[in-house]
């Protein structure tokens, strides 16, 4: 839960920030709160350095040194039936911590238990792939190294998964701006078109209410319409155009002589239903 | 023989039907709209929904063609991603012309609710929009409205004038 604050002021304020949010932290216990998980850390223990280890929401954490994170994947996964890699990829502890947490989240099927594995990198520092144990790594180090830059060693085809390959930074980096920085807001129009072309095509619009009423490409004042694109900023726009309605293509051989050219002027409001 | 006499001149009597080149030409563009089988997000949902028997566009002769070499319309059906967009643009460019694009939804309008790095901001950044078709996503009905809308557009059109390159070309 969140920590409570007081909402009365909301309303006042044009917009609302909880500058004071702290951001909740799940219990951790001690490993010897479960049998299975003190008999799995006792035998890895033996075999690598530990630097800490605790349970937290029913998985077991333990965090490694980021050298040894190859070698302990494969234990876990070999002599220890953690015999699944759900998911791993890193978090971003750039501004805090100077680098990358990496985790590695395994299941054992037979055990039922899951365990996570951390270890901590600096931020220019390459991390081991683990693709030769888990074939679902490939993927997963490929979207590491497109989303926080992490780079990984004896990956066998470490290039961008999602972003394209020419793309310019890690955008879940946390340095990272939501709608994209200059590469970013101009890469269709630089990749197509070329850079000549962002005079023509102009910026972005970022702001879903934007509102020009002197760009008749894109608006139309109900009442005040004016063909396609016309240039209307020096007061060329009209008064007032007369509404009016007419059918198209055969419909106007009769429709002409069938029904009345609608005139504004004769026009009438209904008060009140027929 | 004919039983009857048919007056040839008289209006209607004749197995002749006058019309300008324009719209003879304008009639068969309008009524063999073939867009591209061409889909990226929940909009192609919607699309399939109204090329399939409930909706039925083949009834205005708009049948679905699997090579933009085939195809007269593009419809832009779902978010436009700015690593896809070129994609886009070279299928675009691979449409014999005459051509129209139809912007299907918020995102292909205007990036919609992905106001995101990674999202292009509106499709008319990227190639030249006829019609833009709002919703999130579109009801069949509505892109069916907005077919018979470019019918209309193409017949209003003089077909024989030179094919004016349109903007960002």
């Amino acid at each position: 839960m969140r920590a409570y604050s007081p909402k009365q002021d909301v309303q006042k304020k044009s917009y609302y920030n909880d500058r004071f949010h702290v951001v909740p932290h799940l219990p951790r216990l001690n490993v010897e709160a479960d049998e299975q998980f003190l008999s799995d850390i006792d035998v890895l223990k033996q075999k690598f350095t530990v630097l800490e280890a605790y349970i937290e929401n029913g998985h077991l954490v333990v965090w490694i040194p980021a050298k040894e994170n190859l070698k302990a994947v494969k234990f876990l996964k070999e002599k220890l039936a953690y015999d699944m890699m759900m998911e791993l990829s890193a978090i971003d502890y750039i501004a805090s911590k100077g680098g990358f947490d990496i985790f590695y989240e395994m299941l054992s099927l037979s055990k039922h238990k899951r365990i996570r594995v951390k270890c901590f990198i600096e931020e220019k520092e390459e991390l081991f792939s683990v693709e030769s144990v888990f074939k679902m790594a490939n993927w997963s180090e490929r979207e590491m190294y497109d989303m926080y830059g992490v780079k990984v060693k004896n990956h066998h085809n470490l290039k961008r998964i999602l972003m394209p390959d020419d793309w310019y930074d890690h955008p879940l980096r946390k340095t990272y701006p939501l709608q994209g920085d200059e590469t970013a807001a101009w890469y269709e129009v630089d990749k197509i078109f070329g850079k000549e072309a962002r005079d023509t095509i102009g910026p972005e619009i970022r702001d879903g209410a934007a509102i020009d009423r002197y760009d008749t490409t894109r608006f139309a004042r109900l009442g005040h319409e004016v063909p396609f694109g016309v240039d209307i900023t020096d007061g060329k726009e009209p008064e007032h155009t007369p509404l009016a309605y007419q059918e198209e293509g055969g419909v106007g051989l009769f429709g002409v002589r069938i029904i009345k050219e609608l005139d504004e002027n004769k026009s009438v409001q209904l008060k009140k239903r027929r | 023989m004919a039983q009857h006499k048919v007056n040839y001149l008289a209006n209607g009597g004749a197995p002749i039907v006058l019309t300008s080149i324009d719209k003879f030409i304008n009639f068969g563009r309008s009524n063999s709209l073939w867009p591209l089988t061409y889909g990226l997000a929940c909009c192609a949902i919607e699309m399939m929904a109204t090329g399939a028997s409930r909706y039925d566009f083949d009834r205005f002769g708009t049948i679905f063609r699997a090579s933009p070499r085939q195809a007269d319309v593009i419809v832009i059906a779902g978010t436009l991603t700015k690593k896809h967009a070129e994609f886009m643009r070279r299928l675009y460019d691979q449409m014999p012309d005459p051509k129209w694009v139809i912007s299907m939804g918020s995102c292909a309008n205007t990036g919609g609710m992905f106001n995101t790095y990674a999202t292009v901001q509106g499709a008319d950044r990227v190639v030249p929009v006829d019609i833009y078709l709002p919703g999130c996503a579109p009801r069949p009905e509505t892109l069916q409205y907005a077919l018979m809308m470019l019918q209309k557009k193409i017949r209003r059109e003089p077909a024989s004038k030179a094919i004016q390159r349109k903007r960002l070309v």
